[in-house]
């Protein structure tokens, strides 16, 4: 690292530099990445982030626990229910509330269809960065579907806000269990479809097999978690290794390869989508009766001490640290987010690809800016 | 030999996996019935939203302009970002017991996440979603909407 | 004196009217008479000239926005969506509107930029698509020029577009742009070969290199069904060299939008912009017009040998419809692979050529040429 950066100054006149963003098609978000380049290749990416920063952890130290749901919402915003859960999860911990079944089976269908629409909308966007714009049409139109579902039962559509601390916002649809039983009748028509376009393309597989290779150890070593990591044979599901909620009854494989190319990491979110329909039907016809949340007290008062939970978004760990100090407020409160350490990976996996590569090697991490900046 | 036969393979296998993709994209060329787009603002008469769509937080009155709203000031106080400022006021009931009522309750729509802890945790039912999605405007200041109907009171038989 | 004239021109007509959609040059033979009477040859030719001037105007205007309408609709269909639907029927004027809105944009210019090549660049780009589609046969007769060595002189003119790109990629002060030039070079280059070496076969089999003389070599059945599977190999490696030569995709390297922004037309805005994206639209249609042409039997209809019924029948649509006809189906499958696959790589895409298209190419000329000299051409 440190002889990359001396040969950057030395060689500074005779480098090609890029800024790629804040404003770029393919940075999905106001990322930006600079890169310098010999030709077409690319020699170093220097991430700057924090153009989105909006300070959500020192915001939360202002606000109560019920308020800072809304908040996580919008960290990343597609695995939204995810990043809900994670805070309910470590303040129910905290108070030693037990949860009944039915929020847990309730809230796992949801982190489920959520991690779904979020790979849809990966496979949507990564075709588009690989110039298959019809790929972007497809991903959202089935997406739609599962977004109308969330509608249906909590109002919104992406930032539900659909946990609460205890519990649940509101009870679910009358017609949810029949829409999303559709929705997995539907999906498992299409996505033969995606492989049909996508993953079998013989332009797309020579375009990423053996490009942005990640071992193991670098894997392990950086950080890397969520589909990303597992492409390289990183065993990091916490949903398999801590379950939380409903996931320790149901079954389920985790995706691992070992390859840990970009190819592998696009194949890793395919086949997670498949794995979360298993889930979803194990699930969905028996949700036990029961209330849908748990009566709190008004003001929610954490005893003094440190709560930590994990939880597995679509896109890798997310920990939620909070230090209470026995207020209504955390005294801090601190996200560890999946994107913000799988984008740190970047530089040294595209090294000495090409430009268009890089394209492909960070469409392949899925990085959601705002998770970046938070 | 066989490096030629790899050769020659590698083309017709690329060609086919070309060949399946074309395929899926041409057959949702030649079926117009899957178009999944609507044309937006010619079918505002028959769009409807789903009865929990969180348009904008409204305050409900009956046909006598009566609602249920106290002037409590919880959803006040459990607003996050600060949309919603109750101001209250006080009047003299009919057997002559001062009681505080809303004057005001002033919601603001431009700084609204939908979060929905105003509706769910309001005592009295009194906020609802309503299904109203066109916010646009031209001026910011349309966006500071007041909820309770002017001259509106408390419906009865509500503390 | 003026109704004197217009008798007079249509007196020039030996044959009733609706002759001319099956056969142009008894117009343009009738125009030619009729003002080689009134005035001297000199002034014949130039007022010939500004005619099929204005002609090629207005027809490069209204298939460059047709082809823009019809690409918008083709990728809307192929995705799920409605596309143009506002303007006119079917949003049929949306192009119509999209250019009025070009025409009033802003020309901003670029602080540093080479001023006179950045003007120049656009200008190179139209200069050479009218110079292709001059010598395109439209129709029996419907022909500005029939050179005797046609299909040369389109390869050899449509590959100088080239030099507009490179002049917008460089003079535009902006590292996107000169990278999307500098990869449009290398593409142009070696795709050029696999064009002219795929052109190649069919010369071979027709023996000639006049496009009116190509077209009537297949009167008995288009090259494509009598050259055997040569001719269908070149034309598979037509259809991929073509569509790289138009820096479409799957080969958009040039303006590979998640990568290079717009490649070399980054910095152009307004008129000069509209002018790169109609060229671009023009390429295509020469592209397919010349796949027509030379492998679908251009404007000739479609026989079958020993069915005279099928024949005539064939024979009452007009030749310039089966020209469009066959130009819009070209055009509708290069449409097909550019809204159905991923974009390739610089090297893959040089692999591609130098390594598949270009063996496969060299051994399709030597069959084709073996076929030709022992005869086994239908």
């Amino acid at each position: 690292m440190e002889e990359n950066i001396k040969e950057i100054v030395v060689g500074e006149q005779e480098d090609y530099v890029i800024n790629m963003g804040p404003q770029h098609p393919s940075t999905h978000g106001v990322l930006r990445l600079v890169v310098t380049l010999k030709g077409e290749i690319v020699k170093n990416v220097e991430p700057h982030i924090g153009y989105i920063h909006r300070g959500i952890e020192k915001m939360c130290e202002s606000i109560t626990y019920p308020q800072i749901i809304h908040l996580t919402d919008r960290m990343d915003y597609l695995s939204a229910s995810i990043n809900n859960e994670s805070v309910c999860l470590a303040v129910e911990k905290a108070l030693e509330v037990d949860i009944p079944d039915r929020i847990k089976v309730i809230r796992t269908i949801f982190s489920e269809l959520t991690r779904i629409q979020s790979h849809q909308l990966f496979w949507a966007s990564y075709g588009m960065d690989m110039g298959g714009q019809t790929c972007f049409f497809y991903g959202l139109r089935d997406r739609e579907r599962i977004l109308d579902i969330f509608e249906e039962t909590t109002g919104g559509r992406m930032l539900i806000s659909y946990n609460c601390p205890g519990g649940l916002m509101y009870d679910i649809h009358p017609n949810f269990q029949k829409r999303v039983k559709d929705f997995i009748k539907y999906f498992r028509k299409v996505l033969p479809e995606y492989d049909a376009i996508l993953t079998g393309n013989v332009i797309f597989t020579s375009r990423t097999k053996g490009i942005g290779h990640l071992s193991l150890e670098d894997a392990i070593s950086y950080g890397v978690t969520g589909p990303s990591g597992r492409a390289s044979g990183f065993s990091c599901d916490v949903r398999k290794h801590e379950p939380y909620s409903a996931y320790d009854r149901v079954k389920f494989n985790e995706v691992l390869y070992t390859e840990g190319d970009t190819f592998h990491r696009y194949l890793a979110r395919i086949e997670e989508m498949r794995e979360s329909m298993n889930i979803i039907e194990q699930l969905i016809d028996n949700i036990p009766e029961g209330p849908y949340a748990v009566k709190m007290k008004p003001i929610i008062k954490l005893p003094e001490g440190e709560y930590f939970q994990r939880v597995e978004t679509s896109r890798g760990e997310l920990d939620t640290f909070v230090i209470s100090d026995g207020n209504k407020n955390p005294y801090r409160i601190k996200f560890r987010t999946p994107c913000f350490v799988n984008l740190g990976v970047l530089n040294h996996i595209t090294r000495d690809f090409k430009i268009a590569d890089l394209i492909a090697i960070a469409g392949s991490l899925d990085l959601v800016i705002p998770d970046i900046d938070r | 030999m066989s490096s030629i036969i790899q050769y020659f393979r590698e083309i017709f296998q690329g060609i086919w996996s070309l060949l399946k993709g074309m395929r899926v994209t041409s057959g949702y060329f030649f079926s117009p019935g899957k178009i999944v787009t609507q044309k937006y603002p010619n079918n505002r008469k028959d769009l409807v939203m789903f009865e929990r769509f969180k348009g904008e937080v409204i305050m409900p009155h009956n046909e006598n302009n009566e609602h249920k709203c106290t002037g409590c000031g919880i959803c006040e106080i459990n607003c996050p970002n600060g949309t919603i400022e109750v101001i209250s006021k006080t009047i003299v009931t009919e057997d002559g017991k001062k009681k505080r009522a809303i004057d005001k309750h002033i919601y603001r729509l431009g700084m609204c996440t939908f979060c929905a802890l105003c509706v769910k945790t309001c005592p009295s039912n009194a906020l609802a979603f309503s299904q109203e999605f066109e916010h646009a405007v031209f001026n910011r200041s349309l966006l500071i909407k007041i909820s309770n109907k002017p001259g509106s009171q408390l419906m009865k038989g509500i503390e | 004196m003026r109704i004197d004239l217009i008798t007079s021109l249509f007196s020039a007509f030996s044959e009733p009217w609706w002759k001319i959609f099956y056969d142009f040059s008894i117009l343009t033979r009738g125009v030619d008479e009729w003002l080689r009477n009134l005035m001297t040859p000199f002034w014949t030719v130039v007022i010939e000239m500004v005619i099929i001037g204005v002609v090629f105007l207005l027809l490069y205007a209204v298939i460059g926005l047709f082809l823009v309408y019809a690409e918008r609709k083709v990728c809307a269909f192929l995705q799920n969506r409605l596309g143009p639907n506002r303007i006119g029927p079917y949003g049929i004027f949306q192009t119509i509107a999209d250019l009025v809105k070009l025409l009033f944009k802003e020309l901003i210019a670029i602080k540093n930029a080479d001023r006179f090549l950045f003007n120049l660049a656009p200008y190179i780009v139209i200069i050479v698509n009218f110079m292709v589609i001059s010598a395109l046969p439209f129709g029996k007769g419907l022909h500005a020029i029939d050179f005797n060595i046609g299909i040369f002189y389109i390869l050899a003119v449509s590959s100088m577009g080239i030099i507009g790109v490179l002049l917008a990629g460089w003079s535009s002060n902006n590292k996107y742009s000169l990278i999307g030039a500098m990869r449009s070079g290398a593409q142009i280059v070696s795709y050029e070969l696999s064009i002219a070496l795929s052109l190649i076969t069919i010369v071979i089999l027709a023996g000639t290199m006049q496009l009116s003389e190509i077209i009537e070599a297949q009167r008995s059945g288009w090259f494509i069904f009598k050259g055997h599977f040569s001719a269908l190999i070149a034309f598979v490696i037509y259809l991929i060299a073509g569509t790289a030569e138009t820096n479409r995709g799957p080969f958009d390297m040039a303006e590979a939008e998640s990568e290079l922004t717009a490649g070399y037309h980054t910095e152009y805005s307004g008129i000069k912009f509209a002018f790169f994206y109609l060229a671009e639209y023009i390429n295509m249609f020469v592209v397919a017009a010349i796949a027509s042409t030379m492998f679908l039997g251009g404007w000739m209809p479609f026989h079958v040998a020993g069915w005279e019924g099928f024949n005539n029948v064939m024979d009452y649509i007009p030749p310039f419809v089966w020209f469009f006809g066959k130009t819009f189906m070209v055009i509708w499958i290069i449409m097909l692979f550019k809204w159905t696959f991923p974009r390739l790589r610089i090297d893959q895409l040089l692999t591609l050529e130098w390594k598949y298209l270009l063996p496969i190419n060299l051994v399709n000329v030597l069959i084709m040429a073996f076929l030709v000299l022992k005869g086994w051409h239908f």
